[in-house]
């Protein structure tokens, strides 16, 4: 292994001869605040690309994207889900359980969270959420004008997830910013990984200690984690490694779906009118801002063995970047990808991923969507902007870092 | 190919050619067949793509998936033995003639 050459904690590789080499950084700051072109520019270069810079190869037209990111037996997780090859360097972080492993250890833990975040354990939360969705847009419809992303997308899902979790300790700043390193740390070694590898020393031991056992409730989501452990289907170190999952991928991610949900009816007043005319299309709705939007931009794999996508060979070793952006604008797949219609129905989109990986906490993350629409849809005519929104560039998360909005009351 | 017969709740038929590989789920989205949301793309992370695989052929569709039984658990309409979620049965040549009752509801 000493000398093999790496390049961003990965194996450099040499492409299969007919594969589109494409000299660009998809990391690149403005890409990631306006990935639209880099969307459209990677699907018209073929199925895959190389990307030489980076050594990897992405995957942005759809049909290729969904195959690839669904084959969890060619296109491993356990060597991370970013661009470091965790079986020849050290993890930034101790690897998660579920996210970073494949099966059998993966079906295991799996299986602990998808019974926590089950669309039954999800109906005992809905209720919760509509109220705590109802005083927030109460208090937001008092005031001129707000912003969208600190006022809104982050108190809300930090008022609601940790609650359901049964956490003791809540921090907004922390829980947040917890989420953007997880995801930061998919990219290669740019000013945002090392932010977030900066972010994390800082941040981490709180996060851990908020995972104890002692620090959750009894009757949350975090209990039913530990008392997993308690029965023997988990080791009892596992249980504080699958709560840390909860708050690594349960925060950041739902605040960029909401702020995402208030940019796209803030942009589209005549989709607002249509949701408020027909509120079962609040569901629909949401599905349509998750493909949109794409809350998760860019997740990883990495071949497990000497492999192929759509026909050229890949070698074992080799990261792939699958662009979900990028599947979900391909006109190949939604014909008219970049209209934004709320009763499109887009079926297997891929903001949540795919297959055995696909997010887990897809159920807690569509009714807090779900939850705030409801609330804004009632009492509010319109969602207007009341400045220019800015995006955040993040190496996975493709989220609002200024939405300033105003309501106007129904 | 492989042919799939859905039978809706009030008893209408639709017939599709679907692709060895493919599942059930997925070909009936792919299709139009109504009756079917799969709402999670098939991630086994909700109970919308729920089914009753016909007597005939609940043998050949082979046992519910582990973590299966969880989520069937949380679907709106009647549970039965037969009761699978489509995106789990995975279409092959010998499911040729498959046939797929649809529940009342999904959601």
């Amino acid at each position: 292994m000493n000398t093999m050459e790496l390049i961003e904690g990965h194996k450099r590789i040499t492409p299969a001869p007919g594969i589109p080499v494409w000299d660009i950084d998809p990391y690149g700051e403005a890409i990631l605040s306006d990935p639209l072109e880099y969307y459209a520019e990677l699907r018209a270069k073929g199925p895959v690309v190389y990307i030489p810079r980076l050594s990897i190869l992405a995957l942005g037209q759809y049909a290729t994207t969904h195959k690839v990111f669904s084959d969890h037996e060619n296109f491993v997780s356990s060597r991370g889900v970013g661009l470091n090859d965790f079986a020849i360097e050290k993890p930034w972080r101790a690897p998660s359980i579920i996210l970073e492993v494949d099966p059998p250890d993966h079906t295991r833990t799996r299986k602990v969270m998808s019974r926590a975040l089950s669309p039954k354990m999800v109906k005992g939360l809905v209720d919760m959420f509509a109220a705590t969705a109802e005083e927030l847009v109460s208090s937001l419809l008092k005031k001129d004008s707000f912003d969208g992303v600190t006022e809104l997308a982050e108190t809300f899902p930090v008022a609601v997830f940790p609650r359901a979790v049964g956490m003791k300790d809540v921090d907004q700043r922390i829980l947040v910013d917890y989420g953007a390193c997880v995801f930061n740390a998919m990219g290669p070694d740019n000013r945002l990984r090392r932010w977030a590898l900066e972010r994390n020393a800082e941040i981490a031991p709180w996060i851990m200690a908020a995972c104890a056992r002692d620090r959750l409730t009894d009757d949350g989501l975090g209990a039913m984690i530990y008392d997993a452990a308690d029965t023997g289907e988990l080791d009892q170190e596992e249980a504080p490694m699958l709560v840390r999952s909860f708050l690594s991928a349960g925060v950041d991610t739902t605040v960029t779906g909401i702020g995402n949900a208030l940019w796209c009816f803030s942009q589209h007043p005549e989709e607002w009118q249509r949701l408020r005319d027909d509120p079962s299309l609040v569901r629909p709705a949401v599905e349509e801002v998750l493909r949109f939007t794409s809350p998760v931009h860019t997740f990883g794999r990495t071949a497990g063995h000497d492999t192929e996508i759509a026909g050229f060979p890949v070698e074992e070793g080799t990261k792939i970047i699958c662009v979900l952006g990028a599947a979900n604008m391909d006109p190949e797949k939604w014909g008219d990808p970049e209209v934004f219609r709320i009763d499109r129905r887009p079926t297997g989109h891929m903001a949540f991923g795919a297959g055995i990986h696909g997010c887990v906490g897809q159920n807690v993350a569509r009714a807090e969507m779900e939850a705030i629409l409801h609330a804004l849809s009632r009492k509010v005519a319109r969602i207007e902007p009341a400045g220019e929104a800015v995006w955040r560039p993040n190496n996975a998360i493709h989220a609002l870092d200024q939405l300033p909005l105003k309501l106007i009351p129904a | 190919m492989v042919k799939l017969t859905y039978i809706a709740a009030d008893g209408g038929r639709t017939e599709i050619q679907a692709e060895a590989g493919d599942n059930v789920m997925h070909a009936a989205i792919a299709h139009d067949v109504d009756g079917i949301v799969g709402e999670c793309g098939g991630s086994m992370m909700c109970a919308t793509c729920h089914c009753y695989v016909d007597d005939e052929w609940a043998a050949r569709t082979g046992e519910r998936h582990d973590g299966e039984d969880d989520m069937l658990e949380c679907a709106a309409s009647e549970l039965r033995p037969t009761s699978r979620l489509s995106c789990q049965i995975k279409l092959t040549d010998d499911l040729d003639g498959l046939v797929i009752h649809l529940p009342e509801a999904q959601i």
